[in-house]
């Protein structure tokens, strides 16, 4: 079975997801590597949903992919607003949250 | 009616609670009247009516026994009739059926009609409210609505525009509603309240004017001169329950009559209950309220201070007679407190009517003196003459009272009699009335007061074995001395030049109605209870002597051997009308021939010092206030003084210091330590925690999102090892 090697997919999909949201400092970037998160989190849905034999998995897998649209959707007008603003994407810079 | 008299005196108790909730709607406050004097026609006609009922009664048994039937059937039929088993209320009869039973030797006699409901009951005893209809209450009833209706027409016009007119009506209905209440009695329990709640009526009647502090004051002194009797009542009342077991009356005197009562307990019943007497009744030395009392309204002064109200006490003695017949020995001792008290109150009161100016105090020392002269009569066993005498008191003495009313009302509202003078010609219906309502008073033939006081003089000399002389003495005096200060005030007041100011008139025709009715009932209230040899002669029969027939309690009576309604004695009614045209004469000659000895008190040293004596009521008022009063009240302000300084601040002070050092303590220690300390330790805690998670918050997204998934790998990795 492949199982292991679509697990295994979507843990390096993952991982590189997670750095690149940790690491990155361009708000797009970041973005992008949420995207990233999010399809390794679809592989394992596909996966497991072959191992049990149900439709589920393929289904959450669809409203991953659309919550994921809308998401990217409002993520780049938050992006473009940053931009309009501060002329810069660096999320670094946008600490006005600390304590 | 006798079954149902319950009515009566709940009627004018609606209408006082009527006249409280909605006498102020009426016509803009002074339209009580619209209320209470209809209320009072009503209980009027209904005493009326048991009058009647009560007549045919004891008429109805009478016959009978001549017929031959039995006492014993005639007691069993009565007490089924009073049984009506349908009647919601238990009808309480204890004691008649067997009484019947017992005289049967004796004549037959109407038995008591009483009714009664338990009240409440408390350790085996039924406390039980009732009423109790004789001779005695129905005489009492005819009295109280007579005068109380009388007094409510007359207030109409007395009273009119007073700011509290409302509440004048409220509390006369009040009044007369707990006199019927008291009248009505079926036990010694309602007595006590029935007597308070006419002192109470009265307390509020005399304030009424309570703006100026003479009137409050005055009510003050008759409220706490009353409960220095009330506290006798209480003792006498609590004595009695104890020794016949039995707060009823019918079964008190049941037992007292017949001895089963040993003699020292009634003598101390007998006692105490004669305080009560004192007290109520204004005789020595418990009297002096009574004057004061005529603060009040003149009305109130007729109907409570002298047709009513007062003779509450006399009514308490021939309602418990058999009591203080035993207790006091009456009928074998040749004197006994009673009388004694009765006699010298009669004298003593007298006298002081002549140094009084006040017009309402010398008819209030009057009404004392005659309350005496019941008193006296009661002391030696004339039954009869007392209450006859109290029904024709209360007749002329009302109009007397009614009558001063109207002279104050028509001359600038005062009742100095040096401020009156020849009012006879410009109030001629007060005058006429006022002279008839003296003379009756005065005892002068064939006016009420004739009769009635012959009685109490033949029941004095012909009481017990050989009479009481002292009590015939006294009865004699006083007849004379009564005459005589009644003229002076007829010569003050109606005589001589007008000596006020304003013009006087004559009083409308609301006061000079119950005026000429009251001098009608003066004139003839004698008929009511003529000796039988004069009612024969002059064809009346029968229907002349109703009190001595229909109201005496035979019953008891009958028990004690030397009791009898004494023969009338043409040569002591001579005497007594002697007397009385002589105080008359006497003072005629005084002052209107200017006969005599004038300026008296000027020249001789002695008859000064007696007039000053008298002026200062023998100095009564000053032993109460200034001796005793201000006596028990100075050692006991001191030591009460001390008892506070010593006793009472210092434990004060000690609980307060005390108090302050565990204050002290318990800041410093628990407050400031404890409280403060865990406090203090928990925010300091808090904030250090803040400054130290503060350094996570660096507003940093990436920063958050590292920790976020650090956080969820470290729990990956432990749920991966665990499960």
């Amino acid at each position: 079975m492949l199982v292991n090697q679509f697990l295994i997919l979507g843990a390096v999909l993952f991982c590189t997801g997670v750095y690149g949201v940790l690491a990155r400092r361009n708000a797009v970037m970041v973005l992008m590597s949420i995207e990233l998160m999010l399809n390794a989190v679809n592989i394992n849905l596909l996966t497991f949903g072959l191992v049990v034999g149900s439709i589920s998995g393929q289904v959450f897998a669809l409203f991953t992919i659309a919550i994921a649209a809308a998401e990217v959707g409002v993520g780049l007008a938050l992006v473009l607003l940053i931009y309009r603003n501060r002329s810069n994407i660096d999320v670094e810079e946008l600490d006005l949250m600390h304590g | 009616m006798l079954e149902n008299a319950y009515i009566i005196p709940l009627l004018p108790g609606l209408s006082f609670l009527a006249i409280l909730l909605f006498g102020k709607r009426i016509k803009g406050g002074q339209g009580a009247h619209y209320i209470g004097v209809p209320v009072l026609a009503v209980v009027w006609v209904l005493s009326l009516i048991a009058v009647f009922g009560w007549i045919n009664r004891v008429d109805d048994v009478t016959p009978a026994e001549e017929a031959g039937v039995t006492t014993t059937e005639i007691a069993g039929s009565s007490v089924g009739t009073a049984g009506d088993p349908s009647s919601p209320v238990v009808l309480a009869a204890e004691g008649e059926g067997e009484a019947g039973v017992e005289a049967g030797g004796h004549e037959a006699f109407a038995e008591p009609v009483t009714r009664s409901a338990t009240w409440w009951s408390n350790a085996g005893e039924n406390f039980r409210v009732g009423t109790l209809v004789d001779g005695l209450s129905v005489t009492l009833l005819f009295v109280v609505s007579t005068v109380a209706l009388l007094v409510h027409i007359y207030s109409i016009e007395y009273v009119r525009g007073d700011e509290r007119y409302t509440h004048y009506y409220a509390f006369l209905s009040f009044f007369s509603a707990a006199m019927l209440f008291f009248v009505l009695s079926q036990n010694i329990i309602q007595m006590i309240v029935g007597w308070e709640l006419v002192g109470v009526s009265s307390f509020v009647l005399i304030g009424h004017w309570w703006e100026s502090l003479d009137n409050s004051n005055a009510a003050m002194k008759a409220f706490m001169t009353n409960r220095v009797g009330d506290v006798g009542l209480l003792v006498g009342m609590i004595i009695l329950y104890f020794a016949a077991g039995s707060f009823e009356v019918p079964v008190i005197n049941e037992m007292a009559a017949s001895g089963q009562i040993r003699h020292l307990l009634l003598l101390v019943a007998a006692g105490s209950l004669t305080a009560a007497v004192m007290s109520k009744s204004g005789q020595f030395p418990l009297h002096t309220w009574l004057p004061d009392a005529m603060a009040g309204p003149t009305p109130v002064s007729a109907l409570i201070h002298a047709a009513t109200m007062v003779v509450a006490g006399v009514y308490m003695v021939a309602r418990l007679y058999p009591v203080f017949y035993e207790g006091y020995s009456i009928g074998t001792s040749s004197i006994n407190g009673l009388a004694l008290l009765g006699g010298f109150t009669a004298f003593m009161a007298a006298a002081l009517a002549f140094v009084q100016w006040d017009i309402k105090k010398v008819l209030a020392y009057s009404t004392i003196s005659q309350l005496g002269y019941m008193v006296m009569a009661l002391g030696v066993g004339a039954w009869t003459a007392a209450i006859f005498h109290l029904f024709t008191h209360a007749l002329f003495k009302a109009c007397l009272f009614l009558g001063a009313g109207s002279v104050s009302h028509a001359s600038h509202h005062t009742f100095d009699m040096r401020e009156m003078g020849g009012l006879r010609k410009v109030m001629p219906h007060t005058y006429k009335t006022f002279v008839l309502a003296s003379l009756a008073l005065a005892g002068v033939f064939p006016l009420a007061g004739f009769w009635s006081k012959d009685e109490i003089l033949v029941g004095a000399m012909r009481g017990q074995q050989n009479g009481y002389p002292l009590m015939l003495f006294f009865g004699l005096l006083v007849a004379f001395m009564t005459a005589a200060y009644m003229t002076r005030v007829i010569w003050y007041t109606f005589w001589g030049e007008y000596r006020g100011h304003g013009t006087p008139h004559e009083s409308p025709a609301l006061i000079t109605g119950p005026l000429w009715i009251l001098a009608g009932g003066a004139v003839l209230g004698g008929l009511v209870n003529l000796p039988s040899a004069v009612a024969d002669k002059i064809g009346l029969g029968g229907a002349a002597h109703l009190i001595e027939t229909y109201a005496e309690p035979v019953r008891y009576l009958d028990q004690f051997s030397t009791f009898s309604v004494a023969a009338p004695s043409l040569g002591l009614a001579l005497t007594g009308l002697a007397l009385a045209l002589g105080g008359i004469l006497a003072v005629y000659l005084y002052y209107w021939r200017q006969l005599g000895p004038h300026g008296l008190t000027e020249q001789n040293v002695w008859a000064r010092r007696g007039y000053t004596f008298l002026v200062n009521k023998y100095y009564l008022d000053h032993l109460y206030t200034g001796i005793i009063a201000r006596g028990v009240r100075g050692p006991v302000a001191q030591a009460a003084y001390w008892f506070n300084q010593n006793v009472i601040d210092r434990i004060v002070n000690l609980v307060g210091d005390s108090a302050r050092e565990t204050g002290r303590w318990v800041y410093t220690n628990i407050d400031q330590g404890v409280v403060d300390g865990t406090v203090n330790g928990l925010s300091s805690g808090a904030e250090a925690t803040g400054e130290g998670l503060r350094v996570i918050q660096s507003g940093r997204v990436q920063q958050y999102g590292s920790l976020l998934f650090g956080a969820a790998a470290v729990l990956a990795i432990i749920f991966t090892i665990v499960i």
